[in-house]
């Protein structure tokens, strides 16, 4: 009886009905299609790829002037590149949002850094790769090297790792500092016992997604250290590096045979394509352990 | 009467350029009940936040007058937040427990001050406990999550977390707003018990509960002060128009 009576609402016509379902339709394939877009990015690369890509790929140093081979040595620096821009950046980042978040909050020198912050973020990479040229390697003094392309692109990856640990940070409730705050806690009480334990998940998780972000920044290491052509790998921060995106460049502009090397292109792509996605699904994996374990 | 633990003295609060309090005087007697009331936006949350000086933490804000806490000013220059927050606790309308056990949300305020020892801090933790009339339902769970306790014991745990840290005033902002009846009628019965031993100021909604806890009531409006009088007094016999048309329901 009251099913009848809902049906009949004069309001609901058929052709709202059709347009509903219109709308729906369209909505559902605008969406989808970022998948297939998605999807058959992936599936162009493999494909393209296939012919060169195998474990070996994977362990050994390139070859035959670089058209025969793997990847091994691209795939260490690129590791090597990023861990150490984890470890200049995200100290400096985590330090940054909380300043601004947890003791400006409001106010003349909060918008500071958040323009700064925000401006940063705007600027182009090679920007920043010529930054690094003449800043770190040449007025630094530090040479073309992990250590100029790691501190080059800890600057690229600041105000990612800045914006996801603010986001971190807002998500604390802000009862939780006035309670503490109420109980006489000072500010820095209030964020070592409360805030920060809060948003550690959300701090790592965000840190580790904005190091996969620049996983395949090219300009930034174009000129501070990624080199074309290394036959070992560096073992000293200080020393040049080869590197997976760079590679990538090298194998589709700059080889002697296009035919052999554009295959090498693609599977380093894919490498470095899974790199980037084992980031993501460590930080959701992360997360979601987090979670689990502080069943709260 | 007795010399007021709390003293409002001419006491006018800005938020930004909005007034929020216009010249209040109120003295509030020890070791009793003053209930707050009002309509919405009145005034009266901050009339309470701006004792242990909570309001300036979530605002740009402004004050003129003086508050007096047992004669000293807690708008004086140098004033130690710290020490006046530990003298001055507060009660949220909606229950804040840290997530965290229900013993380190008790521990915490004394571990601020510096309570490192074990068996100390167990003493303060049961004691305010007991205090906060919870002590029988948690005893046996110190250790789980205290976003494990209902509503009502989660209020009941504030209020131990505050009282562990030995306050002489107890702010509470509608401490029973977000409970149901039962656990409303449980935190009644703790306040007229806490009463004995602490000076409360509570700001309710709810005027039958003023009615049925405080000594003095005050009544709020537009950031004045009406009128503040014996609480049976003010329910039977306001002296003001205001008063009277407020608590028979003719608005608010």
């Amino acid at each position: 009886m009251e099913e009848r009576k809902i049906r009949e609402l004069p309001g609901l016509t058929a052709r709202r009905k059709v347009a509903d379902a219109v709308a729906r339709q369209i909505f559902r394939v605008i969406s989808y299609s970022v998948v297939a877009i998605f999807g058959g990015i992936v599936a162009y690369i493999l494909v393209r790829a296939l012919p060169v890509l195998s474990f070996t790929f994977l362990t050994q140093p390139p070859r035959g002037g670089m058209l025969a081979g793997g990847v091994s040595t691209c795939i260490y620096g690129t590791v090597a590149l990023l861990m150490l821009t984890a470890a200049l950046a995200v100290p400096l980042g985590v330090a940054a949002a909380v300043y601004v978040n947890e003791f400006v909050g409001r106010g003349a020198r909060a918008r500071v850094v958040r323009a700064a912050v925000n401006n940063l973020a705007g600027v182009p990479s090679i920007v920043f790769g010529l930054f690094g040229l003449a800043f770190f390697v040449v007025f630094l003094r530090i040479g073309a090297s992990i250590l100029a392309a790691s501190l080059t692109l800890a600057v690229v990856v600041l105000p990612i790792v800045i914006v996801a640990t603010e986001e971190a940070l807002k998500a604390v409730p802000r009862d939780y500092r006035l309670g503490s705050a109420a109980l006489g806690a000072t500010r820095w009480q209030t964020i070592s016992r409360v805030t920060l334990p809060q948003a550690v998940p959300g701090i790592i998780t965000g840190t580790i997604l904005s190091i996969g972000r620049v996983a395949g920044e090219t300009a930034p290491i174009l000129f501070t250290g990624a080199a074309f052509y290394l036959p070992h790998l560096p073992d000293h921060p200080r020393q040049q590096f080869m590197e997976l995106s760079y590679h990538i460049f090298a194998m589709a502009t700059q080889a002697s045979d296009i035919a052999k090397s554009m295959p090498i292109a693609f599977a380093t792509a894919f490498v470095l394509l899974v790199l980037v996605f084992a980031f993501n699904l460590i930080a959701v994996l992360y997360r979601a352990r987090l979670r689990r374990r502080r069943a709260w | 009467m007795v010399a007021p633990v709390v003293k409002y003295d001419r006491f006018s609060f800005w938020y930004g350029d909005f007034q929020a309090l216009h010249d209040v005087d109120l003295d509030v007697a020890p070791k009793s009940v003053t209930a707050v009331i009002g309509p919405s936006g009145c005034g009266k949350s901050t009339l309470i936040k701006s004792v242990n000086r909570i309001a300036e933490l979530e605002a740009d804000v402004r004050v003129a007058g003086r508050i007096l806490l047992e004669g000293e000013d807690v708008y004086a220059p140098g004033v130690d937040l710290v020490s006046l927050r530990r003298r001055v606790g507060m009660v949220f309308q909606k229950p804040n427990p840290f997530p965290a056990s229900v013993f380190d949300n008790v521990a915490y305020g004394p571990r601020l001050f510096g309570v490192m020892k074990r068996g100390e801090l167990e003493k303060i933790v049961e004691e305010s406990l007991r205090r906060a009339a919870l002590w029988p339902e948690v005893c046996d769970r110190l250790r789980s999550s205290a976003l494990r306790l209902s509503g009502g014991q989660q209020q009941r745990l504030c209020i131990a977390r505050c009282l562990a840290v030995e306050p002489e005033v107890l702010l509470m902002d509608e401490p029973a707003a977000s409970l149901d009846p039962t656990s409303t009628q449980k935190i009644e019965d703790l306040i007229v018990e806490l009463k004995e031993n602490y000076t409360i100021i509570i700001v309710t909604h709810n005027m039958q509960q003023a009615a049925r806890i405080s000594g003095r009531t005050a009544f709020l409006l537009n950031g004045r002060l009406v009128e503040v009088s014996e609480t049976e007094k003010m329910f039977t016999r306001p002296d003001n128009k205001l008063t009277e048309d407020y608590i028979t329901g003719r608005f608010g």
